[in-house]
């Protein structure tokens, strides 16, 4: 995917290009808020991902005068301030998601292949399916192979977003984010133990495993052949 | 300043001439009144004896003529202690009587005046000593005259007193009362100049100091009563702010020097794997570094009240059961129930987000310390919501260790972690948090006896605040128009 980086830290950049670069991507960089919003608005990107304190204008007013000009562009807000009301008005401004520095390059990469996928991904199916294993969005039903497998609400919500992502990392906090609709940072592994109930669910029993951890970043599920 | 300067600049000496001269105007106001109405007095009972004889002598000349009327005069003339009398002819010239010389005119002034005079028998005052009287003058029908007149001296002699009584009452007064005022004055400048002495070695650093407080129970020692209570909470503050720096100096080096420590390390052993090891270990130290940067912050913004933006209305019991659902899993592992007692919406204002947060860390420090005792019957943690009608409450209740009464303030406080939960991971924090957001919201953190263990109470307003963070919000002072409006 072709990517945009608005940051005017010179390492930081820099870093951010070449790892994008290596895992695939191409990235382009931006110094500055104006020439951000000139290139973002010329070319097309796949995702942007804004440093929210830049000079010559303000990140969030970047993604502001983009989203005025009918520029849908995925945007994801890079900035050193973490707190609620500071993620809250990124989002309010247009931003699609938002990381509190520091991050890790895994939990950025995680969150932008995610984000630009979103336009024309797998959102408004009804069922969705990762080899043998079906998840029907009505009817709450899931089944591996001829088997039904029984989730609790909180366990299908979370089968429910993986599968919506797969093939995709998926970091703890998103999970947290998404599955639960909380920001922080839970200081034990929460988020672990309910993937690993989830995986004796779905996994136990079966030839080949679904649901895979991705070492230093987070979880997948995709099917294993593919 | 000289001394003096700052006494009569005291407060005790103004108010002291102040009154002073309020005294003084109501003494001499006093006496005044009094002196008029003697005089008026003494006017009146002089006329009175001066008309009456004045009236016996008009009736001799109307019965006997001129010739009884002198007789008469000179009668009267010679006895001890009398009137005035003369009667003079029309030319003016006295032919009978005891005055030897009167003022000016006077005989022409038909009716009364009032004059200087001199008596015949007695020649002994010539040397300028006059004395005064009250005159009345009478035109007999021929043109002679006749004048009755009373010496006023008595009356002077009177006036004199009072006036005297008033000059030295006023000198007493004023003696008196500059004296107290410069007593009452300094007693207070001494008192005030030791508080100042002690605020200012106070001031110097000396955080130990007190004013001193007299016995009296006067409003100075009430004032310097409540400003030594105000010393011992800042001493206390300070202390506590102190406390603090050293915790953060400690926590935050620690990782620092392991994380020096352990890089230096790989860099000797030159292995690659170690090198390895010792990145993914430099990661997670940093990753809890930063952690506890961000807690440090969070706590900060929210006591500082500055977190209001991503305040929206939300139901305290939903927080409840997703903590509780979050938890569940994790509790099991480690061997311990976690229930959710949350039945019923409980309707708050304020950040979903921090309210959870901090509900979670205290289910995490419940997993974390409230294990039981082995052997012991209840190992339950409970997650409940329950409201009073007025206040919302969001607990968790753990049946281990629990915490001793009078650790309770002190685990609040940023970085304290008791020696019992030092092998367990944490940053100290935790309850920190959860008390700078329940005071955010205008409620408080309680730590209660659990009968054994510890409850930790949020106690949060119900919808009560709901107007006020509004408008603190829009900085709209106008509550009305806005408060049903969605957020």
């Amino acid at each position: 995917m072709r990517l945009l980086i608005i940051e005017d830290d010179r390492d930081s950049a820099d870093y951010l290009v070449k790892a994008f670069r290596e895992a695939g991507h191409v990235a382009d960089h931006a110094a500055d808020g104006e020439e951000g919003l000139a290139l973002a608005d010329g070319g097309d990107y796949d995702a942007l991902i804004v440093d929210r304190m830049l000079p010559r204008r303000d990140g969030l007013s970047v993604i502001g005068a983009l989203r005025d000009k009918g520029n849908q562009t995925p945007a994801l807000i890079l900035s050193a301030l973490g707190q609620v009301d500071d993620r809250v008005k990124g989002l309010r401004a247009g931003g699609d998601d938002y990381l509190p520095k520091p991050y890790s390059f895994a939990e950025l990469l995680a969150r932008v292949e995610v984000l630009s996928r979103r336009r024309g991904g797998r959102g408004e199916e009804m069922t969705y399916r990762v080899g043998d294993l079906e998840l029907d969005r009505l009817s709450h039903q899931v089944t591996r192979g001829a088997q039904e497998i029984l989730l609790q609400p909180r366990e299908f919500r979370l089968l429910e977003y993986l599968m919506k992502h797969a093939g995709q990392v998926v970091t703890r906090t998103m999970l947290l984010e998404n599955v639960w609709d909380y920001h922080f940072d839970p200081q034990t592994n929460v988020i672990d133990v309910h993937v690993s109930r989830l995986r004796a669910k779905i996994d136990k029993g079966f030839e080949r495993p679904l649901l895979h951890t991705v070492r230093g970043a987070g979880y997948m599920i995709r099917d294993g052949l593919r | 300043m000289t001394a003096f300067g700052k006494l009569i600049r005291t407060t005790a000496f103004r108010l002291t001439l102040v009154y002073l001269l309020l005294f003084a105007l109501f003494a001499a106001s006093l006496l005044g009144y009094f002196a008029w109405n003697t005089r008026r007095l003494i006017t009146e009972q002089i006329t009175a004896t001066v008309n009456t004889e004045m009236g016996e002598l008009i009736d001799h000349y109307q019965q006997g003529g001129l010739r009884r009327l002198t007789v008469e005069v000179e009668n009267r003339a010679l006895r001890p202690g009398s009137n005035l009398y003369l009667v003079s002819n029309p030319q003016g010239q006295g032919i009978a009587g005891n005055v030897a010389s009167l003022g000016p005119g006077v005989m022409s002034r038909v009716g009364w005046s009032e004059t200087f005079y001199q008596r015949l028998d007695d020649p002994g005052e010539r040397n300028g000593d006059e004395h005064h009287a009250i005159v009345r003058v009478y035109e007999l029908t021929n043109g002679f005259r006749v004048l009755v007149g009373r010496d006023v001296e008595e009356r002077r002699r009177l006036f004199g007193v009072i006036t005297a009584a008033a000059r030295w009452s006023i000198l007493v007064v004023i003696v008196l009362g500059v004296g107290g005022g410069i007593f009452v004055g300094r007693r207070v400048l001494r008192r005030i100049d030791a508080m100042t002495a002690s605020t200012q070695r106070i001031m110097a650093g000396n955080l130990g100091e007190r004013l001193p407080v007299g016995r009296s129970g006067d409003e100075l020692d009430r004032l310097a009563g409540n400003l030594n209570v105000m010393l011992e909470r800042i001493e206390a503050l300070m202390g506590g702010l102190k406390e603090v720096s050293d915790n953060i100096a400690h926590d935050l080096k620690t990782p620092l020097t392991r994380l020096r420590n352990r890089c230096e390390a790989a860099l000797a052993s030159g292995s690659e794997a170690g090198h390895r090891a010792a990145l993914e270990q430099t990661i997670e130290e940093s990753d809890g570094l930063i952690r506890t940067f961000d807690a440090l912050l969070m706590i900060a913004r929210a006591e500082s009240g500055q977190a209001r933006d991503g305040m929206t209305k939300f139901d305290g019991a939903e927080v409840a059961r997703g903590i509780h659902e979050l938890y569940e899993p994790l509790a099991e592992d480690k061997g311990l129930a976690l229930r959710v007692d949350a039945p019923v919406a409980m309707p708050l204002y304020g950040s979903r987000e921090l309210i959870g947060q901090a509900l979670a860390n205290l289910v995490e420090n419940a997993i974390k310390y409230g294990v039981p005792a082995p052997g012991s019957s209840q190992s339950e943690i409970v997650v409940a919501a329950l409201a009073d009608g007025e206040r919302v409450f969001l607990s968790v209740a753990d049946h281990g260790p629990g915490i001793s009464e009078q650790d309770r303030r002190r685990v609040v406080e940023r970085f304290v972690r008791l020696e019992a939960s030092r092998t367990e991971p944490g940053s100290g924090l935790g309850l920190s948090l959860a008390s700078a957001v329940a005071t955010l919201h205008g409620g408080e953190l309680r730590l209660e006896d659990n009968h054994p263990g510890l409850r930790a109470v949020l106690a949060l307003p119900g919808r009560g605040p709901e107007p006020t963070l509004d408008d603190a919000e829009r900085g709209n002072p106008r509550s009305g128009e806005h408060a049903g409006r969605a957020t």
